[in-house]
This record gives structure tokens, sequence and C-alpha cells, in this order.
């Protein structure tokens, strides 16, 4: 098997492929407290994040909808998984070490949160030009817990 | 000419390129891209090369040597341009960044001053952005309307449909020759016919039609031809913006600055003549001495020959593409050129354009800068496979092996 192979199994791993199939919490959530809409201008692909945000600041429940690759669909299942019961403070703090982790820029851990299961999207690092589909979702997310209006996008 | 012949021949160009002779994860590279950018022969490349090495210096500017061998090459290019398209003179040929720039400026220059509210653009469904956005933006400055003609399933223009849209306040049409998403070739002929029956002046987009077709601007009779240098294997940042002369006379410089003025003084610019009075500041001098370059190599090898030899091979590509299982051909217009978008099974193209990449198989993936078009055919996007003179069927080949391959993956 040459290295190319193997890059490439890394990149569709089982867990990616799963989550691509059959994406958890995909759908609106009725109560959302915040949204933020997410595009990757470079594919025209779109999500759309919902978060309900409970009284002591704990991520109560998080959404998303929309259509996107394999990478985009699956990285957005597999933070809505993640986030779910966190702080906003800690969710941010993800988004932050997820965002730094595939692009190298900076730690790529967050203290006190076990992002092992986030692990299955290390393969994009070897496809520089899928780097915002697996980030797209994030960035989405970063926006709706800030309250932007305007769409995150991933450039 | 033989059918083997032409095969040999077609070998031959294939090595006139130095950028396919690589190898991409571990295969040989195969391009099947052209129609986002084709690629550059040796003898573009090198022409770019000698005349940076040997003769750079401003041009229309110096009385020495250097600026006037400068002068006689860039302008030796727009003559090869009038040759080319067969245009009536220089004068009606204005050197550009691109179709993008050349486009722009007919709205801004030709249209803006002239539109009123309630005038219309009329437009069609399979329009690249480039020849969307110009329009929407000098409609939102004049009132005026943009119009779009349907496309049916088949991804061509419904020419009745688009003829019935046509009223007293249609101002211009504006068409593609070639659409770059769905390949489909646009009875541009028959729209001029009736555009010049109403008094109407056509724009036609000719971004994918020059690099496969063999275009005569005056035996087709639009009124503005607009195309680009690197679709047609000359470098980037050229382009050329075709227009009839009367028309062109009587629109004003949409840019101001050097070189496109006879004489300044604080009260009052006279602008120089066409086409010079459209091309402010330092042009892409190099660039356009490779489009020159590129001009040369295609008709040395005949415009008529790679149509015949592009056909054949986008027929072959469209017969094997059929044979994948799970494939689904979007754009299957009766007259098409070069290209063929596809969606394979429910793989998100840009899983697909990964996964071919890592096969040496370089496709385009998504909207294709033309988003109304995927939304007519209701998705986000396709995978597109673009051929060109120095593909083969080995490419093809190529690409269905990769397909079958991703379907693996994601099986």
């Amino acid at each position: 098997m040459t290295r190319d192979d193997t890059d490439m199994q890394d990149l569709y791993r089982e867990l990616i492929l799963d989550h691509s199939r059959s994406p958890r919490h995909f759908g609106k959530l009725e109560n959302a407290t915040h949204t933020a809409d997410g595009i990757n201008p470079l594919c025209g692909d779109k999500l759309k994040v919902y978060v309900r945000v409970g009284t002591y600041g704990d991520i109560e429940s998080a959404y998303f909808e929309g259509s996107g690759c394999a990478i985009s669909v699956a990285s957005a299942s597999l933070m809505t998984d993640t986030v779910t019961g966190l702080q906003v403070d800690k969710a941010e703090a993800c988004c932050e070490g997820i965002t730094n982790r595939l692009t190298d820029r900076g730690p790529g851990e967050v203290p006190g949160i076990d992002l092992q299961k986030l692990r299955a999207l290390d393969g994009v690092r070897q496809f520089p030009a899928r780097v915002k589909c697996a980030t797209l979702a994030w960035h989405a997310l970063q926006a709706a817990l800030s309250n932007e209006t305007a769409p995150a996008t991933t450039e | 000419m033989s059918a083997v012949a032409q095969v040999a021949s077609a070998a031959d160009w294939r090595d006139d390129f130095p950028v396919l002779d690589q190898s991409m994860h571990g295969h040989s590279l195969v391009y099947l891209d052209s129609a986002a950018s084709a690629q550059q022969p040796a003898a573009v490349i090198d022409a770019v090369a000698r005349y940076q090495r040997e003769d750079h210096a401003n041009v229309h500017r110096g009385v020495y040597t250097l600026s006037h061998r400068a002068t006689e090459a860039y302008e030796g290019a727009r003559d090869k341009i009038v040759d080319f398209i067969n245009a009536n003179s220089r004068n009606e040929i204005v050197l550009t960044s691109g179709t993008t720039e050349s486009i722009n400026l007919i709205a801004q220059s030709f249209c803006r001053p002239r539109l009123r509210a309630g005038d219309k653009i009329l437009i069609t469904h399979l329009e690249h952005h480039a020849n969307i956005v110009p329009w929407q933006m000098v409609c939102g400055q004049t009132g005026a309307e943009l119009v779009v003609a349907p496309i049916n399933d088949r991804g061509e223009v419904e020419l009745e449909k688009m003829l019935d849209l046509i009223d007293d306040r249609t101002f211009l049409i504006a068409v593609a020759h070639v659409s770059n998403a769905l390949g489909t070739v646009c009875p541009v002929r028959e729209i001029v016919e009736h555009a010049k029956a109403h008094g109407i002046p056509v724009v036609v987009d000719g971004a994918q039609g020059v690099p496969h077709l063999d275009i005569d601007v005056q035996e087709l009779g639009c009124d503005f031809y607009a195309f680009s240098g690197h679709k047609m294997f000359g470098p980037t940042g050229t382009g050329v913006l075709y227009g009839r002369e009367a028309l062109l006379e009587d629109m004003p410089p949409w840019q101001g600055g050097g070189d496109m003025i006879l004489e300044v003084s604080f009260d009052k610019t006279i602008y120089n003549e066409l086409p010079y009075k459209f091309e402010a500041g330092t042009p892409n001098i190099s660039g356009v001495i490779g489009l020159g370059a590129a001009i040369d190599y295609l008709q040395a090898i005949g415009m008529q020959r790679i149509a015949a030899y592009e056909h054949e091979l986008h027929d072959y590509m469209v017969g094997e593409l059929r044979k994948v299982e799970g494939i689904r051909l979007i754009g299957e217009a009766r007259e098409k050129a070069s290209v063929q978008s596809f969606l394979l099974g429910d793989i998100h193209s840009h899983d697909l354009g990964t996964i071919l990449d890592h096969q040496g198989v370089a496709i385009r993936t998504g909207h294709h800068c033309a988003m109304p078009a995927m939304q007519r055919f209701g998705i986000s996007g396709t995978s597109r496979a673009s051929v060109a003179l120095y593909n083969n069927r080995d490419d093809i080949d190529r690409l269905v092996v990769a397909l079958e391959k991703a379907k693996e993956v994601f099986a």
C-alpha cells in the first residue's frame, strides 16, 4: 500500500464515513438561542448551526442542518456531539483548539476537555485543500456563540 | 486525414505541454480541468521568457530600441488576435485582464451611460457569474432589470422562450458561447439574427468558445465578444474585448490613467484613439506576447482540426462515463463542447475531487462559478471533466478507473 493510499484511508476513516452518512443532531433546533450560517465560498456548501444555551451558560443542545461533503458533515456531526453539555467558554475553546490542530497554528488541546474522538479528523491535515471543509461547522459555531449576524465563512 | 494520423499528432501535441510530464501522487498526471485554465505549451512559456530576458521595456513610450521592440511584440500580438477571430481592424481589439474585465467594461462604459430605469438586459440561466454579476451591478446603478431566459433539462437554452422575452425595453442580450458548467453550445447565431432584427446589441461571453470553436466575429455578427487568454493556452491575466468599431467609438473610457490619453492638462484631457482609450496604465505586456504565441500555436495546428479532435474525445468521454454505474450526467445538450459535468451516487463532488486527485486525476468540483445553473438542476455543485487538445483516450480511461475507486472508498 502506498503512502497516498494510507493518506486516503486516514482521511475517510470509518468514523468519518459513519458520521457523514448518519449525522448526529441533524436538523433544525426549534428553541435555539443562537444560530449562525457557515458558508464555504469555494464550493458553495452551507451549514446552519443551532445552539440552545441554558440559564447556567451551558450548551443544552447543538444541532446543524445543510449539505456538504463527507468531511464537513462528519465534522459538524462530531462537533455537536462534542460541545453538547459544555459551558460556552469551553465550547469556544474547542472551536479554537480544533482549528489550531487542523491548521498547526497553535495549541490543539483544550485543558479539561477530551478531544480524543475528534482525532478522526486529523487525516485532513494531509489535504490542505480540505481543511476548510473540516473547520466550517466550527467557524459557524463560534459565530453563533458570539451572536455574529454575518455568516461565518472559511475565508 | 485518417483517424490514425490524428491520434499520432494528438500524442505530439501532448509533448508540447511540459507541465503534463509529471507524476502526481505516484501516478502520471491526468489534467481534465482545461475549462478552468488550460495548460501552456512550451512555445508560450518560451515566448514570455524570451521577452523577459531580451526585450522588456514599457510599451508606447520610449524612443529607445528596447522599448520599440517591446511595443512591436505587444502590438504584434494584437494583430494576431485580429486575424484569429477575423475582426475588422486593430481598433476593435481591446486588451484586458480577461473575460471578466471585458464584460465589466461593456457594462460600465456601454450600458451605464445609456440604460434607463425599466430597460432590460437579457441573459440565460446557464451563465458564468462573470456574465451575471456585472449586469446585476449596472442594473442596480440604473434601475434596469435583469431578465433570465430558461434552459431545459438537457441544459440547452430554449431559443423560442428566450426570443419571447425580447420586447421594446430589451436594451442588450448577453449570452455564453459555450457554457463552462454544462458544455452547452448556445445558439448564438440565431440569437444575434433575432436581436439584429430588433436593433438590440449582443454580447457573447466567449471564454469557453474561443478554445474549442473556430471563431469569426464578423460571420457571427455579434457586437461584442469577450474572451480570456488562459483558457486558450495563453498566460493568465490576459483577455480580449472585441467590439464593433462604431460602438467602441461612441463609448467613454472606463478607467483613466496613462496611455489612454492624447493630451492632459488640469482643465481638460483628450482621450487617446481606439483601442488605447480603453487601456489605461501599463498593460500585461509579457502576458499579451504569450497570448500571441498561443495563437500562433493554435493556428499552426488549425482550429478546425482541434475542434474535430476534441469533439471525438468528448464523445468518447461521455460514452465511457455513461457506463459508470450510479453516474448522473448534468448537461446533455445536443450540441456540446469539451465539458461534462456529473454526479456519482451520493458522493459529494469535493470528496470525489480529493479521491481522484490522489490517483493523479485533476478535475473541477463545485459550482463552477455558475450557481444559478446548479440551482436549475436542484444541486449545489458537480464534478466536471473537460478535455483539451493534449488529452487522449487514456486520460478518460484513467478517469473512469478513478471513479470506480471512489465508489470503493464510499462503499
